[in-house]
């Protein structure tokens, strides 16, 4: 059964494969009601789409026009080329774009009037379905289009809607906080290598201390500041820790890192 | 009408001594006849004669006089009071009823207890106070010697709980808390300033701008003490999206306060410790 209609994908990269493959894990949708177009160069993703039987195609028109929801994933200076060959095709359709930066204005401008525009933002952990999904829906595109999205981003991670103004800071925070994690995971696995143990192990445990942090935040509702002062008992080596990384300013640090990414989003995308 | 039958004395009448003697009579713990206040200085004693209190530059009239004796002198006073009060000493039946009450910072019960010694089953107390005492919100902590029984404890806890909070602790833990509760005022007094010379400089009229801050840091103090939150919570809660205070929240972490007020912390525990062991 099809739940949600004919999914297609224009750019079938990595972050397309992740979501079609969270899609048909969820039992969302089936195999062969996908379709993506792949660059001919992209021999890796043709095959990945062809081991999970989804059929590939070169060209984006196909795509949308046997489609109902598409998933727009080529890279952003792209979207600008392929809008205007969509455009006749588009009418009904819902549009979902995932390419950073790129304003719904932007889109509902070079599509059809009649097409119903989403723009969403995952983050890469949708690799491994712990991804993290916003989405801000288009003038056009309704409610039901929202939960509908919202059910297929949450195949790969969480998903919430929010409006478009937060994008920016939701990039800064989100988008590119896996990366701003991956450098504390090294950092964490350097100071255990410092202290004596073996590299792989200190890789597994900082990435499983980050993971299951993350969980407990997430999953008791509790603020992180209670959270922190449960671990940190009355002259232990926790409060040690603490102490350095407030004497050094982590906290101020990690917020201008936010800070400045934020601001560079909006240079980028011109506001 | 006092709660207490006791005489209360205090060896030293210096701030500290002050702060609780003025507090349990404003508490209507004791009368002012039932304390006795003795200094080197008489003249020095004037604000206890104000509201008044019996004063004497003799330190054993105190020590023969009341039940429950305050020692306030200064750390480095100690040695030489404590001697003199030994030569003038026999030892009494009474000896074992008075409750001994040591606010001096640092030192230890091993040393109060040595320098004592001639007061036969010596029960003596050491307490770290703090001056807001004096106006009925004081923090005390203390920590009992041997001999010291429950109902002293329960006496003394009544006392110094009605002019703040009052918490047993192990003798172990009185430097660290010093260092939040006895030097906190200090401290704080400083963020006070500073917010006023913040608000000064934005254009707000001294007077107002100092008012305001201490204000301010009463009422936030009290919904921590009042809401059982826990302060980031609360500090999430005034720090709306993109909004004013956030801005300012972040100039504190840039400025790292969080790690310079634990280093006060830290350096005045260091120090009490260290001033208790000379």
């Amino acid at each position: 059964m099809n739940q949600v209609g004919k999914i297609g994908v224009v750019g079938g990269g990595k972050m397309a494969l992740a979501m079609v493959k969270g899609f048909l894990s969820a039992g969302l949708t089936k195999s062969e009601h996908v379709i993506a177009s792949v660059h001919p160069d992209d021999k890796q993703s043709l095959k990945q789409f062809e081991q999970i039987n989804v059929e590939t195609v070169v060209e984006n028109a196909p795509v949308v026009e046997k489609s109902d929801i598409i998933f727009i994933s080529v890279k952003p200076q792209v979207v600008p080329i392929i809008l205007p060959e969509m455009r006749p095709l588009s009418n009904n359709k819902l549009f979902i774009s995932i390419a950073m930066g790129i304003t719904l204005k932007v889109l509902e401008e070079n599509l059809s009037s009649e097409a119903r525009v989403i723009r969403a933002m995952p983050n890469t952990p949708a690799l491994v379905r712990s991804g993290c999904s916003v989405f801000a829906r288009g003038t056009k595109a309704s409610q039901v289009d929202g939960e509908l999205t919202k059910s297929l981003l949450a195949a790969i991670g969480t998903c919430e809607e929010v409006p478009e103004s937060y994008f920016d800071a939701i990039t800064a925070l989100s988008g590119s906080g896996p990366a701003y994690v991956f450098v504390m995971i090294e950092a964490l696995a350097d100071g255990g290598v410092r202290m004596g143990l073996p590299r792989d192990l200190a890789y597994r445990l900082a990435a499983q201390t980050v993971l299951g942090a993350g969980q407990l935040v997430r999953d008791t509702k509790e603020h992180p500041g209670l959270l922190k002062d449960n671990v940190t008992s009355p002259a232990g080596s926790t409060a040690a820790a603490l102490k350095v990384l407030e004497t050094a300013g982590f906290r101020g640090t990690v917020s201008n890192a936010v800070e400045a990414a934020t601001l560079r989003c909006r240079e980028i995308s011109g506001n | 009408m006092a709660k207490l039958d006791e005489k209360i004395g205090f060896i030293g009448g210096g701030n500290m001594a002050f702060a609780i003697g003025s507090g349990l009579i404003n508490r209507e713990f004791v009368k002012t006849s039932q304390v006795l206040v003795s200094g080197p200085n008489i003249e020095n004693l004037g604000r206890w004669r104000d509201l008044g209190i019996a004063t004497t530059d003799d330190n054993y009239e105190v020590l023969d006089k009341a039940d429950i004796i305050f020692i306030c002198v200064k750390p480095h006073i100690l040695t030489p009071m404590a001697a003199q009060l030994r030569n003038l000493h026999s030892p009494t039946l009474k000896d074992k009823d008075k409750l001994f009450v040591s606010v001096l910072a640092g030192v230890k019960l091993k040393t109060l207890e040595e320098k004592f010694s001639f007061v036969e089953g010596l029960k003596m107390i050491r307490t770290m106070p703090n001056t807001p005492m004096q106006i009925g919100e004081g923090i005390t902590v203390y920590s009992p010697g041997s001999y010291v029984k429950q109902q002293d404890l329960e006496k003394l806890h009544l006392m110094l709980n009605s002019l703040g909070i009052a918490q047993q602790v192990p003798e172990t833990m009185i430097d660290a808390v010093s260092g939040v509760a006895g030097c906190g005022p200090a401290f704080v007094y400083t963020i006070i300033e500073a917010l006023a010379d913040g608000g000064v400089k934005q254009g707000v009229p001294r007077q107002m701008a100092q008012q305001f801050a201490a204000q301010m840091l009463l009422g936030a103090a009290k919904m921590v003490l009042l809401t059982g939150k826990h302060p980031a919570v609360l500090r999430d809660e005034v720090c709306s999206p993109g909004g004013a205070t956030i801005v300012g929240v972040h100039e504190l972490e840039k400025g790292q306060l969080r790690a310079t007020i634990m280093n006060a912390v830290e350096k005045s525990s260091e120090r009490a410790a260290e001033l208790g062991k000379k």
